[in-house]
């Protein structure tokens, strides 16, 4: 038996999870090319930060999370400079040995996703070294709501909402502002954008920081509500390659998409037969969109669009 | 059948390393020098694989730990018989290929006399065809599904129908007959929740409905929303590992307060303490062991608590395996004294022969009483506990007595010394309420 209420409410949860868990790859994988296989670990650092800062400094949950958020960005930049543009290393290899040392990962998708993927196991192992095998978690905020026999936590519903406001966040900062305008040009066409004067080594840092950043608050976002262990990113990485992939090249409206399509696949399969199901329904659509949408569903609709001005 | 004729063991002795060796797990050592008095060897070896690090490092690490601590206490006492125990301790990071590669190394490397290995059940099924091909002495000491009748496996933790067999009829007693069952999708979770079935017709109680969660699924919203449309009196949880305990954090902040009965949680991953309060707030835990356990050689002044975190000061928690970790170390030692070798066919048969122990070695047994090793099945009538946490995480005992062993003895009729098999029976096989 199907409850409306119970189906919506089940909707949000699901689209706020995925277009969570893609937000920070969907910038890094999407647009920069770099299949960054730590985005997990990205995650827990968010989390950890942000429920530390809760546990150990007293701070306010809100202020806790923005600071996992900044926390995970000021990471994600210094992962740009050491590891995927190499740039530090090879500012002090330009000076001792006279050469670069480390090749770009940009655009070499294979190669990023190994040195990701150590990087990752570095991560993980160390939060464990570090903090053990678990640290003590917040609660979550806002209580329930009750309708008839259910209730639903408040907390939830108000991740959805915050998923929205992501979106369209990174929609604006990337469209509609100067800087959006020339990290979008430097990853087109980087010899053009160095011709007009943009900066391009600063453009591919602070797109990774501002990725990383997104990941972090995601942790930081679902900090109360999972359990804080140094695996916890995990869960989050299938949600978010299937997103990322199935979106398309469209970064902002392919996460916000698949968010849709995913999450109410997922929402109406796991409350109608089970989170089994649920889980299965979601890769068997993700199987099907790939098979016939090879570009996403953003890639789609530029095709579609593309066909209709040509028949003009 | 306590002590093998002398003259078997000369003739092992005698006959060389080439047949030793072919023994493969037998203490061989170095040599060929396979006989067995204080006076001959001077040191046994104990393989310890379990996790620390990898998705069950949380539950796995105590175990680890309190396998050192017995292993510790015996040697600073002058060990077994005079032999000092050595380790063969590697982490298989809860990643079954490791496990099958270490069981390898500890019995045809390291030539291990007795190993303990693996948290989950599907570890133990990994490595059982090890152990069985190489006659390889081995203790399995999770809590688990129950029904393993194997002659060289024992399996010591205590099983699905001795936890749930002390909680459910009490939560049926105390709260109803409405039961809803959440389990993890694997072969633990399918059979806990078949057991589940048994003793709600036993108790005159029944499930309106069970669900299974794969192992990595940590969203359960979906979940908590068909419990409240079941509305059942209480829920039967065997979630398991990390991503799991969101569970109850999720059902907390969802407002969804049933009671809940557990074979799983608290006493192995310690979410009481890890999760603010009241996420766990009237949960029953049906089990042998957690730190909190009340008898006087536990929680009491220089108790197996003091002394676990004298050696650990960082540890988190004691759990429940950690326990079995422990006492089972001391049945081994028992078994070997009483064997007078570390010969396994022998250490068997001692084992075999109803080694109990008192409460100083098992904890979990309250003063004056015991817990027994069944020679017949290789399992272990444990003394069972009902804990509860209340609002504030506290946790109090609300029930506790000896709960035999039942389902191997009585029902599926397993002899282990009589009928040397290697089988692992479940519930569907003789209940109709199972299938």
């Amino acid at each position: 038996m199907v409850n409306g209420i119970n189906l919506a409410l089940q909707f949000l949860d699901s689209f706020a999870f995925i277009v969570l868990a893609a937000a920070g790859l969907a910038i890094i994988f999407g647009i920069m090319g770099v299949i960054n296989l730590a985005h997990g670990e990205f995650i827990l650092i968010g989390a950890y930060t942000a429920t530390l800062a809760v546990t150990q400094l007293g701070l306010p949950l809100v202020v806790a999370m923005v600071v996992g958020g900044l926390v995970t960005g000021l990471f994600g930049i210094l992962t740009e400079r050491v590891i995927i543009s190499g740039a530090w290393p090879n500012y002090i290899s330009q000076r001792t040995l006279g050469r670069d040392v480390i090749d770009p990962l940009y655009d070499r998708l294979a190669d990023s996703m190994v040195a990701t993927f150590g990087l990752s196991l570095i991560l993980t192992q160390g939060a464990r070294i570090r903090f053990g095998n678990s640290i003590d978690q917040i609660a979550t905020p806002f209580g329930a709501i009750s309708y008839g026999a259910f209730s639903y936590s408040t907390y939830r519903i108000v991740l959805a909402g915050v998923s929205i406001g992501l979106l369209l966040a990174t929609y604006y900062l990337f469209t509609r502002t100067d800087f959006g305008m020339r990290a979008r040009a430097t990853i087109q066409d980087k010899e053009t954008a160095q011709a007009m004067g943009v900066n391009t080594d600063r453009m591919y840092m602070l797109t990774f920081g501002i990725g990383s950043a997104l990941a972090g608050l995601t942790g930081a976002l679902f900090a109360p509500v999972i359990s804080m262990q140094p695996t916890l990113g995990d869960q989050f990485l299938v949600e978010a390659f299937v997103a990322v992939v199935v979106g398309g090249p469209s970064v902002v409206l392919g996460t916000a998409l698949s968010g849709g399509v995913l999450g109410a696949i997922l929402a109406t399969f796991s409350n109608l037969y089970g989170t089994f199901i649920g889980r299965i329904a979601l890769l068997v659509a993700a199987l099907i969109a790939l098979r016939f949408l090879p570009d996403g569903i953003t890639g789609f609709i530029e095709q579609l669009r593309q066909r209709r001005q040509e028949s003009d | 059948m306590t002590r093998s004729p002398l003259s078997r063991r000369q003739f092992l002795g005698a006959s060389g390393a080439a047949l030793v060796t072919g023994l493969a797990g037998c203490s061989a050592g170095e040599g060929g020098t396979s006989t067995d008095t204080a006076s001959s060897t001077d040191t046994l070896k104990i393989g310890v694989l379990e996790d620390q690090s990898g998705n069950f490092a949380l539950v796995g690490d105590p175990k680890a730990k309190a396998s050192m601590l017995a292993i510790e206490e015996i040697n600073a006492n002058g060990g077994i018989d005079g032999m000092q125990i050595e380790t063969f301790q590697r982490d298989p990071q809860s990643d079954n290929q490791r496990y099958q590669e270490l069981t390898r190394t500890a019995i045809n490397e390291e030539s291990v006399d007795a190993l303990w290995a693996g948290y989950s059940s599907a570890t133990r099924e990994a490595i059982r065809p090890i152990i069985d091909r190489n006659e390889q002495l081995y203790f399995y000491t999770t809590q688990y599904e129950g029904g393993v009748c194997d002659e060289f496996t024992f399996a010591v933790g205590p099983t699905a129908r001795q936890q749930l067999g002390i909680v459910l009829p009490y939560l049926v007693e105390e709260f109803g007959p409405d039961i809803y069952t959440i389990a993890a999708d694997y072969n633990f979770g399918q059979l806990s929740a078949d057991w589940v079935k048994v003793l709600a017709n036993e108790n005159d109680a029944n499930v309106l409905g069970e669900e299974f969660i794969p192992l990595s699924e940590s969203s359960f919203g979906s979940t908590i929303n068909r419990i409240q449309e079941a509305d059942p009196d209480f829920v039967m949880s065997m979630l398991v590992g990390a991503n799991h305990t969101s569970f109850y954090e999720q059902k907390a902040s969802a407002g969804l307060d049933v009671p809940i009965g557990t074979s799983t949680a608290m006493a192995q991953g310690y979410e009481h303490r890890r999760l603010d309060a009241p996420a766990m707030a009237n949960i029953y835990a049906g089990v042998n062991y957690m730190e909190e356990v009340p008898t006087d050689s536990n929680t009491g002044d220089g108790g197996f608590v003091d002394r676990y975190f004298e050696m650990y000061p960082d540890a988190p928690y004691l759990n429940e395996e950690a326990e079995t970790n422990y006492f089972s170390t001391y049945m081994y030692k028992k078994a070997v004294e009483q064997a007078g070798t570390t010969e396994q066919p022998e250490v068997v048969d001692a084992l075999e022969s109803g080694i109990e122990l008192g409460t100083e070695e098992a904890p979990e047994a309250p003063d004056g009483e015991t817990i027994r090793l069944d020679g017949a099945t290789h399992h272990v009538d444990h003394h069972m506990w009902i804990m509860r946490a209340d609002d504030e995480h506290n946790i109090e005992a609300v029930e506790n007595r000896q709960i035999p062993e039942t389902f191997l003895s009585e029902t599926a009729g397993c002899n282990l010394p009589e009928n040397p098999e290697q089988t692992q029976y479940t519930p569907v096989d003789y209940y109709e309420e199972a299938e």
